[in-house]
């Protein structure tokens, strides 16, 4: 396999990570926030606080691992994209701040106040779509070449229905995600209220998702026809990833096994996730940059390979050990086991 | 082609994040350590107090590390925003260490998550103190990774020029850098040690508030005594630092010392003033100091800045921030030494609230000398942003929005710096030692 391969599909499987778990804190506190708002007070923040509130500097590093990678591997993409996305990315990371911010302060600190959950609530939907606006300006027609240095057309990118496509998919999503796994966690938890709560927004939030995916889809194929003859060509990919999508939805309209319904829904993610990779090549930014042409010298390859080989071995347990303990230990989960640090 | 309006903005908010960030960057490579060093004592002594001291600074700790991880993740996506000439010549060399620093974070984070919320979940104390080894590990290493970086900026090596491309990359090389040694261990002692003071100074903020418990004298006297071993490596690595600046950069050091012309048995100047046409006022000179600390030897000759271009010397001002930071660190050397003696020798006025005032300065104090000191090192760089291959204005974005984004991250540090601040005064009133003591005890 090419290094170019091997390092961006490492990068892309991070990122994977990344959407998950990020959805499910982003959902989550959006959750939070409106139960709080339509008087459900509650039912959500103890569980917020028993899985997130350990786990979130995690979430953030796979972020950070995913932007440093990438200007390793790929140096190039500094350049062009660190140019144009100082905005979107500059705001995401503020939003990034006030979510930190309520970690901080409202959960270890103690300090609970509507104000700040009701901001927290709103970064997690204002995220997504800042930092989704990376995938639309990678679909190319966006970035012109003035003098040499690349520039974020910001007219054409806030008319184009790519852009609102790609906003609504990444929130449906998101929100998806999330009430499916906290629909699970919650059974797990024992608390059935909050699980049937949160079952009801999974079931809310399945279809549109999926319509606003493959609206995307019928908006490719205007603005990049490319992409989607690349895309068509891995159709099996995609069908896989709907018949997920129907077990899952299944599995939480029969009250059945949320556990299952959580995994089918990782493996949709997942195939759409890769099959929408895979078509994007070999472009990093359409037209102006692929993989091969932004890629590192060889010694630098082979020395992160390396050191992504045994990081990676250091990290494997680890995480492990943290999910055994958040995640999978009952007593934990119920909330039995003291948490007072 | 160089947008001089967003150089200068980038600068900015370059400065004013990296100068945030080190703040809780420095307390959470250093906190690590105390809090294992007092719960293994709390262990090992059967010692509450000591456990208690770790609980309360693990609690404390959670929410600088918070603020840490945000305007890190900030500093390092804002490093691609406005520096993506210089980050794309930077991934092609140096992306190991900030890769691996990445690995350390994972590392700092899960142990970190675990270690706060397993407390009194372990039978066994010691497994518990054991998941701190990781976080331990972990910040002290991302310490090292990002500053080897910084080294490299200082002292690039491990790579070819031809033509303006860079070839025949070698990694390792460029992290094992001249300016690597010195740098990552003053920057890792002086963490320590500012952290050591940190706590000090909490500590005999309570004593001077009239508080006579005894958990407040322990906190004072185990900080202190490691707060005095670390200044003194401190210094030690300094000098070391200074060797390394005379060889490697010698502007910097001449600028830092505004030491124009290249002579022998050179002195070192203390504070002064600069007038117009070049003389120094009022300053103190040291003879010989400047040729020890630049050689190890009063006698041996110093480069001084008449042996460089107008356009390749930094800001005169950094020889302020040199004192400033070099002043702090003998402060910082002589007190603790004078509480050690006054101990061992019943000295009482070590008890009176002057002194005891003195002791809670020594926080705020470090803070400075690490500002003042990277300030210095960073400033002592310019013009280049990669010292002697590109210059800062060359690494620089050139995009128009970048005043917009300085005011919206301004207002988001202030947000985090305030919100710190409250939260960690509210939760430590709310909750003192006694009451604390009491509640578990009885
Ligand atoms: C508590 C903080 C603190 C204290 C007390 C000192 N330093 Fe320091 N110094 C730093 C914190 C620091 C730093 C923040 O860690 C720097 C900035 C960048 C770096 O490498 O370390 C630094 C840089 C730095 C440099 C510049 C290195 C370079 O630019 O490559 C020199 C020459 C010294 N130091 C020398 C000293 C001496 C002789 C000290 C005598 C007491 C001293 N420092 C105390
Ligand atoms: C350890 C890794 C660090 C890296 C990779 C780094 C990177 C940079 C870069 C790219 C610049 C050029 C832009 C500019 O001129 O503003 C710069 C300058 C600067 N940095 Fe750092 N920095 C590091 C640490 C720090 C820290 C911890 C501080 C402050 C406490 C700091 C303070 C500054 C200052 C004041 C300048 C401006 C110099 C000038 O423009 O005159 N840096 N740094
Ligand atoms: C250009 C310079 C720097 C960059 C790009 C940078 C980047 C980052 C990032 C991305 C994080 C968040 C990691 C997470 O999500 O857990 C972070 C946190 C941290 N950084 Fe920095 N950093 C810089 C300078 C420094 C310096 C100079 C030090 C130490 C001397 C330092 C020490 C730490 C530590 C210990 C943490 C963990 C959080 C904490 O304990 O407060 N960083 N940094």
């Amino acid at each position: 396999m090419d290094l170019e391969i091997i390092g961006i599909l490492v990068l892309w499987t991070f990122l994977f990570g990344y959407t998950m778990i990020a959805s499910i804190d982003f959902g989550a506190g959006f959750f939070n926030a409106y139960s709080e708002f339509t008087g459900k007070e509650h039912i959500l923040s103890m569980i917020i606080q028993r899985y997130l509130s350990p786990v979130w500097e995690v979430t953030n590093v796979f972020l950070v691992f995913f932007f440093v990678g990438i200007v390793g591997f790929f140096p190039k993409t500094a350049f062009y994209y660190g140019t144009t996305l100082l905005v979107p990315v500059g705001i995401a990371v503020i939003l990034l701040g006030i979510r930190g911010a309520y970690y901080a302060f409202a959960t270890y600190g103690k300090t609970e106040q509507k104000r700040y959950t009701f901001l927290y609530g709103a970064s997690g939907l204002l995220l997504p779509a800042s930092l989704s606006i990376v995938f639309t300006i990678s679909e190319g027609g966006f970035v012109s070449i003035v003098n040499g240095e690349p520039q974020l057309n910001y007219w054409t990118l806030f008319t184009s229905p790519l852009t609102w496509g790609i906003v609504i998919l990444s929130i449906t999503a998101l929100l998806y995600i999330s009430a499916v796994f906290l629909t699970w966690y919650a059974a797990q938890a024992q608390d059935e209220r909050a699980s049937q709560l949160l079952r009801k927004y999974a079931l809310t939030w399945a279809f549109p998702t999926i319509i606003a995916a493959v609206g995307i889809i019928y908006i490719l194929q205007s603005h990049n026809p490319t992409h989607y003859a690349n895309l068509l060509q891995l159709w099996w990919v995609f069908a896989i990833s709907f018949i997920f999508f129907l077990g899952s939805v299944w599995l939480l309209f029969r009250k059945k096994n949320y556990g299952l319904a959580f995994i089918l829904l990782v493996a949709q993610f997942a195939f759409a996730f890769y099959g929408y990779g895979f078509s994007h090549y070999p472009y990093l930014l359409y037209p102006h940059l692929t993989l091969y042409d932004s890629f590192t010298n060889e010694a630098m390859a082979i020395s992160l390979i390396s050191a992504f080989i045994a990081g990676f071995a250091l990290l494997l347990p680890s995480l492990y050990l943290l999910l055994k303990l958040f995640l999978f230990n009952k007593e934990y989960v119920r909330g039995r086991a003291s948490r007072h640090y | 082609m160089i947008n001089e309006e967003a150089v200068y903005y980038s600068r900015i908010l370059t400065e004013l994040t990296l100068s945030f960030h080190i703040i809780y960057a420095t307390i959470g490579v250093g906190i690590p350590l105390f809090i294992m060093i007092a719960q293994w004592l709390g262990i090992r002594k059967q010692d509450e107090h000591y456990i208690l001291l770790a609980r309360r600074w693990t609690r404390g700790f959670a929410i600088t590390v918070a603020v840490g991880v945000v305007t890190g993740t900030a500093i390092g996506l804002l490093l691609s925003l406005l520096w993506p000439k210089f980050m794309e010549v930077a991934g092609h060399i140096i992306a190991l260490p900030l890769f691996m620093e990445t690995f350390a974070f994972f590392f700092e984070a899960i142990f970190l998550g675990i270690y706060l919320y397993t407390w009194d979940r372990f039978a066994n104390q010691f497994k518990h103190l054991l998941l701190l080894v990781p976080v331990a590990i972990g910040s002290s290493f991302s310490a090292v990774f990002i500053t080897t970086v910084n080294a490299f900026m200082n002292s690039p090596q491990g790579f070819d020029l031809l033509n303006g491309e860079l070839i025949n990359a070698n990694p390792l090389l460029a992290m094992f850098n001249p300016s690597m040694p010195t740098k990552v261990s003053h920057v890792v002692s002086t963490a320590f040690m500012t952290s050591a003071f940190v706590l000090a100074s909490i500590a005999a903020y309570r004593l001077v508030r009239g508080s006579k418990h005894v958990y407040h004298k322990k906190a004072l006297h185990l900080t202190l005594t490691i707060g005095l071993i670390f200044s003194v490596a401190s210094l030690i690595i300094g000098d070391l630092s200074g060797k390394y600046l005379a060889q490697y950069q010698p502007e910097k050091l001449a600028a830092a010392e505004w030491h124009f012309e290249t002579q022998k048995q050179a002195p070192l100047l203390l504070l002064g003033y600069l007038t117009d046409d070049g003389d120094i006022r009022f300053g103190i000179k040291i003879p010989y100091a400047l040729s020890i600390l630049a050689h190890g030897s009063p006698t041996s000759e110093v480069i001084g800045l008449d042996q460089f271009p107008e356009e390749d010397i930094p800001p005169l001002y950094i020889h302020y921030l040199f004192n400033i930071m070099v002043g702090i660190g003998t402060l910082l050397i002589i007190v603790p030494l004078l509480y050690w003696i006054g101990v061992k020798r019943k000295w009482t006025w070590i008890k009176s609230k002057a002194f005891l005032w003195l002791l809670v300065l020594g926080g705020p104090l470090s803070m400075i000398a690490i500002e003042a000191g990277w300030w210095l090192n960073e400033v002592g760089r310019q013009p280049w942003v990669l010292y002697g291959i590109m210059r800062t204005a060359e690494g620089a974005t050139t995009s128009n929005q970048v005043e917009l984004m300085l005011w919206l991250f301004s207002g988001l540090y202030i947000m985090l710096g305030i919100g710190s601040v409250i939260v960690l005064t509210r939760m430590f009133n709310k909750n003192p030692i006694e009451r604390e003591l009491k509640e578990r005890y009885t």
